[in-house]
């Protein structure tokens, strides 16, 4: 399982490994915004994007959107976890076709539980 | 209000001169009459012009005096966004020392786990008398070496607690600059009233907000939620969960 992390914070790219490796999740790469996580995704194989919104550069909601519009690419599960908590943020990511969703500061447990949620689904 | 009146006696004198002037076709009299009208009704707006030019110069003059202004603008504020840019640069260091001692002290306790575990089992059996006398040995050496490499992972491991815990002293300093900061703004933000005053602007408390649209909310702040807003995880839920998620 290759996953990319894309947070313009190392500090949160750090956590987030950390919180993966302990899920058993060994194999992380980090970008930190979306215009360099693109080439990485469009060359990478990876298999799971998790990706803060706000980012300079290239926000997280754009990379979304071009990771669905990419044909190699669009069937590819992604995570928000992001700071921003307006309500119409979450229908935009939803519509733009994010797959969970998880608002900073989170817990060990609900990164867990969301993207165990996003596998079950992707596997069903 | 007694400006008013005094004003009100001397127009009724004029007007019921003037009158009788016209009454008994005294000409120059009335004619004479309206000059002083016309001049009173000027004397009046020049007066009134001349007080709110002094207001207003005496009110240009003293937010120019006041010298924190100047000291705001050439010094507190360049001095505020170094302050803050270190707050960013004292969390982000704390965070990076405590992460580094946390991910230095994970694979210590995994291992410690690990070999504790494998040395229950061996343990077990030689209660249940299921060793002979050289696995006896080789788990007599084992739990030597756990034992060696248990006392030196605890030194480290201590030492890396201690490292977490002083890596929180940012708290109280940032507490204190962003205390600083936000007396600077309260400051600021009084003299911008002032300065809004002096214009003539009116201040009714009505905040018109002009946001642009593409700005990003940024994290949730308690007690400024404009209803808009989500505040746990469990809400996320809901609403995704509303559209189908």
């Amino acid at each position: 399982m290759k996953i990319l992390i894309v947070d313009d914070f190392s500090t949160m790219r750090r956590i987030i490994k950390n919180l993966l490796r302990d899920l058993g999740f060994t194999n992380t790469h980090e970008a930190d915004d979306g215009t360099t996580a693109l080439p990485l995704l469009q060359n990478g194989n990876f298999d799971f994007l998790v990706s803060d919104w706000n980012m300079p550069g290239m926000t997280g909601i754009d990379l979304l959107r071009a990771v669905r519009a990419d044909a190699k690419l669009a069937g590819l599960p992604v995570l928000m976890v992001t700071a921003e908590s307006k309500r119409e943020q979450i229908i935009e990511a939803a519509q733009a076709g994010v797959n969970g969703y998880v608002v900073k500061p989170f817990t060990a447990g609900t990164l867990e539980e969301k993207i165990n949620k996003i596998f079950e689904r992707v596997k069903g | 209000m007694q400006e008013q009146l005094m004003n009100k006696t001397v127009w009724l004198e004029k007007a019921e001169a003037l009158v009788s002037a016209i009454k008994a076709d005294r000409d120059a009299d009335a004619e004479q009459i309206i000059t002083e009208l016309s001049n009173l009704k000027e004397n009046h707006l020049f007066t009134e012009v001349g007080r709110l030019t002094r207001e207003l110069h005496e009110a240009i003059n003293g937010f120019l005096l006041d010298s924190k202004i100047a000291d705001m603008t050439n010094v507190e504020i360049p001095d505020a966004k170094e302050r803050l840019s270190h707050v960013i640069t004292m969390t982000q260091d704390s965070a990076d020392r405590t992460l580094t001692a946390v991910e230095q002290s994970l694979p210590l306790v995994e291992e410690f786990a690990k070999n504790s575990e494998s040395l229950l089992k061996e343990w077990e059996k030689l209660r249940a008398r299921l060793l002979n006398k050289d696995d006896f040995s080789e788990l007599s050496e084992s739990l030597v070496a756990f034992l060696t490499q248990t006392q030196l992972d605890s030194d480290t491991l201590h030492k890396n607690l201690s490292e977490v815990l002083i890596a929180q002293d940012f708290q109280d300093l940032t507490g204190q600059i962003i205390r600083k900061v936000i007396n600077l703004v309260h400051d600021v933000e009084e003299k911008l009233v002032k300065l809004v005053r002096i214009t003539g602007g009116k201040m009714d408390g009505k905040v018109t907000q002009h946001k642009d649209p593409n700005e990003l909310e940024g994290p949730a702040i308690p007690g400024m939620d404009q209803g808009d807003q989500v505040n746990s995880q469990d809400e996320v839920d809901d609403l995704l969960s509303s559209l189908g998620f």
